[in-house]
């Protein structure tokens, strides 16, 4: 039978890839959501592809947080201690951004509804960022000494690297949303503004990403892992096809491409970060592993029986909510408010 | 101030934050669920239209008050890896399960199927509709089911060991079946059913005088809130009455220092008012009555209750030296506030209620009038209740198992937990400005005519 760490490690990681790519688009989308349009009905259009799903898909976001509390403490206690203040600006944008979805339709005043569509943006585009700061660092390596503490302040946080890093995903994450509205919406100059902005963006993201793959290679020891090098590059070939793919209207290909794109990222970096989940520039011997950080086996095991009947049910039901909204927002979909 | 204070104050001012929208959540999510199940289920066409109507008039605050309880939520969880690293470690083995679970099987169910119900009204059958609420309030409920399992934990530990210096666990079921969960739990069901009926009371009670058109609907409302809130203060003291006889065997510290009985005493009196002093560790005056705090605890008028300075001095020989005495007069006049507000909400709830089934209650405009200004009363006696609870702990993180002083995270600075606290603070309080701004003007702008009167 597999150790119950490895099997924690793939959920660990699936939990992840889920995130990503649900709330990829939904930071996508908030990202665009100011410049696709200054006309309010048609913002509101937008906005209202993602308002029946973007509470269930942050849900993915607590539970990886949640889950790496229940299976690796060590992992949980010396990540979110060292991410202070990057973890206290995400806090802040995903509330505004929260409250912002609820508060945004409830007033019929310009300058009301702007400030909440600047809120929507910023809290899109800050946890973008930031996820993707956090990710490099965490392959990079920070400095974590014997005892699993971070030992660094802030700015050790942001190197050059994990700077574009936290580029790149907002960038691919853009597209991603742009990708996502091309399917959802019916309003043709809504659409062809979404492809534009993709066709811009994804330029940019293939620039960024190209520049992140030289320094991974360079800075990591992703590409020691087969698995993890080979994810990473044919995260790189997704994301092509899946820019040409927008260039020519062919945008339902061109989603799922930038779909399996960020699942192959969010894989190679895993695969490339195990058994560790947090690796110490100090001494590779202080690095946080599935072993040194995990729970006790009893837990684990608990964890693992409810795991593999909840998360199923989970998908079920997520998967129910697509279907029930799968239809394309049109203008008159939006006269109706709660 | 140091780390380890700032980051005390940061937590409280957050949970407090959290819980004034989390009863609301709990109550008026079963509110609502009740509300629709009239919808679907009444043959009368009048009340089939005033219901619909009502249901999107509390689904809104409702939906409202759940997007600020789900933003200042985040933040908590956060809180144990950012400000409480040593906290997570020492503890992840136990509390990581319950706060995964709580994600697993309530976060998701609760935030998917309300993307449902607001959107679906048109989507779903009237039926399906209907349960899709009534599973956001079980999910809701859930979820304060799994905190309030590890936050038993911090009070009452249950099921664990000690291995290598961290606490694991060691038997699941001990964990969910602490006996602690039990108290706690209903104790803020119920409170959380009687917050979601004042809301609802005091709303209706306001509509009623300013909104003649809308007298029916709202009628009906404050009907179904007076009895809701009567049934959960009912609730409330009775699982109140419960936990506290289980705190003296569970946590008697807390339970001696809420009622500042510094001297073990059988019969023990229940002191009315005190002025405490904890550097002589005494009562300088108090009012007191015999006999009634044993009366609480065993249904009779004897039996022995630890002090304050006996169990002091338990702790020091099982512990170690040091100071186990949570602020006393701090507790002390919280548990009086809570219990005062409580019971004045009681009696409020019966009176309204008796009224308002009787049809009567249009001829008491003053009543109507006070009633939403008496409306912080739940926020209070839910605030001081959680600050009992907390504060009780004191000097524990963990009852017995770690200091709060050893949880905190080694590398923060106070610094930057000041720029956080003043952060969190200052962005809830705008918040809520501009939530509360909305609600009052959904209150005031939403009519409900009464349709049915000529169907």
């Amino acid at each position: 039978m597999m150790e119950l760490q490895i099997i924690w490690f793939i959920l660990i990681t699936v939990l992840f890839t889920g995130f990503f790519f649900l709330e990829g688009f939904d930071y996508g989308v908030g990202t665009l959501l100011p410049f696709l349009s200054s006309r309010d009905e048609e913002r509101t259009q937008v906005l209202r592809t993602i308002a029946p799903v973007w509470d269930g898909n942050e849900v993915w976001m607590i539970t990886a947080g949640g889950a790496l509390f229940a299976a690796f403490p060590h992992v949980y206690a010396t990540m979110f201690s060292t991410f202070y203040l990057a973890l206290f600006l995400m806090l802040v944008a995903l509330i505004l951004r929260g409250v912002a979805f609820e508060l945004h339709g409830r007033h019929t005043s310009l300058c009301w509804r702007r400030f909440w569509d600047g809120a929507i943006c910023f809290g899109s585009a800050i946890p973008a960022f930031l996820w993707g700061v956090a990710v490099i660092d965490l392959i990079q390596g920070l400095p974590i000494n014997e005892k699993m503490i971070y030992t660094g302040g802030f700015l050790n946080l942001l190197t050059p690297y994990s700077i574009i890093g936290g580029i790149t995903f907002l960038l691919v994450f853009t597209f991603h949303g742009a990708a996502f509205l091309t399917q959802r919406l019916t309003n043709r100059g809504l659409i062809q503004k979404a492809q534009l902005f993709a066709q811009r963006t994804g330029a940019l993201a293939i620039i960024a990403f190209v520049f992140c793959l030289l320094m991974t290679l360079l800075k990591t020891d992703l590409f020691h892992s087969c698995l993890g090098g080979t994810a990473l590059l044919a995260a790189g070939v997704f994301f092509l096809l899946g820019y040409r793919q927008m260039f020519s209207g062919h945008y339902q290909s061109s989603f799922i491409l930038s779909s399996l794109a960020i699942v192959a990222t969010t894989l190679a970096f895993f695969a490339g970060l195990f058994p560790r989940l947090m690796v110490s520039s100090i001494n590779p011997d202080w690095s946080l592993t599935i072993y040194n950080a995990a729970s006790t086996p009893y837990t684990l095991g608990i964890m693992t029986i409810a795991a593999a009947i909840l998360v199923p049910i989970v998908l079920i039901y997520q998967g129910w909510t697509y279907w029930i909204f799968r239809q394309r927002i049109s203008p008159k979909d939006c006269e109706e408010t709660h | 101030m140091d780390a380890l204070l700032l980051s005390r104050w940061q937590f409280a001012i957050t949970t407090t934050y959290h819980f004034l929208f989390v009863p609301i959540t709990l109550g008026l999510s079963i509110f609502v669920a009740l509300l629709e199940t009239c919808y679907v289920t009444t043959k009368r066409p009048q009340w089939k239209a005033a219901s619909k109507r009502l249901v999107r008039f509390f689904g809104t605050i409702f939906l409202i008050n759940f997007a600020l309880g789900v933003v200042t939520g985040i933040v908590q969880e956060f809180h144990f890896g950012m400000n409480w690293s040593e906290y997570s470690r020492f503890m992840g083995d136990i509390f990581g399960a319950p706060l995964a679970l709580e994600a697993l099987t309530a976060f998701f169910l609760e935030s998917t199927f309300l993307g449902i119900w607001v959107f679906g009204w048109n989507k779903l059958s009237e039926k399906l509709h209907c349960a899709c609420i009534w599973i956001v309030a079980i999910g809701s409920n859930l979820s304060a089911f799994w905190i309030l399992v590890a936050n038993s934990f911090m009070q009452h530990p249950a099921g664990f060991a000690i291995e290598n210096g961290r606490a694991v666990m060691t038997d699941f079921l001990a964990l969910v079946t602490n006996p602690y969960v039990a108290g706690e739990y209903s104790h803020a069901l119920f409170a959380g059913i009687s917050t979601g009926g004042f809301v609802v009371l005091a709303i209706s009670a306001w509509k009623l005088l300013h909104d003649e058109a809308s007298r029916y609907a709202f009628t009906q409302s404050l009907k179904g809130g007076a009895i809701f809130m009567a049934v959960g203060l009912l609730g409330v003291m009775g699982s109140g009455h419960m936990h506290t006889q289980y705190l003296a065997t569970a946590n008697p510290m807390k339970l001696s220092s809420m009622e500042a009985l510094w001297e073990t005493a059988d019969p023990a009196p229940f002191a009315i008012a005190a002025d405490i002093n904890m550097d002589k560790s005494r009562n300088d005056t108090e009012l007191a009555v015999p006999g009634v705090f044993s009366f609480m605890l065993y249904n009779k008028p004897s039996g022995e209750v630890r002090g304050i300075n006996a169990l002091q001095k338990e702790y020091q020989t099982k512990y170690g030296p040091g100071d186990y005495r949570p602020d006393v007069p701090a507790l002390f006049w919280s548990f009086r506030i809570m219990v005062g507000a409580g019971g004045f909400m009681l009696l409020l709830a019966l009176v309204t209620t008796l009224l308002a089934v009787k049809g009567r209650i249009l001829s008491f405009p003053l009543l109507l009038k006070i009633l939403p200004f008496l409306l912080p009363l739940p926020f209070l006696a839910n605030s001081t209740g959680w600050f009992i609870t907390e504060a009780g702990r004191q000097p524990w993180i963990v009852v017995g198992l770690q200091r709060t002083a050893e949880a905190v995270s080694p590398n923060l600075t106070a610094c930057s937990v000041w720029l956080t606290l003043i952060g969190f603070t200052v962005l809830y309080l705008l918040l809520i400005l501009a939530a509360l701004y909305i609600v009052f003007r959904h209150i005031q702008t939403t009519t409900i005519p009464d349709e049915g009167r000529n169907a």
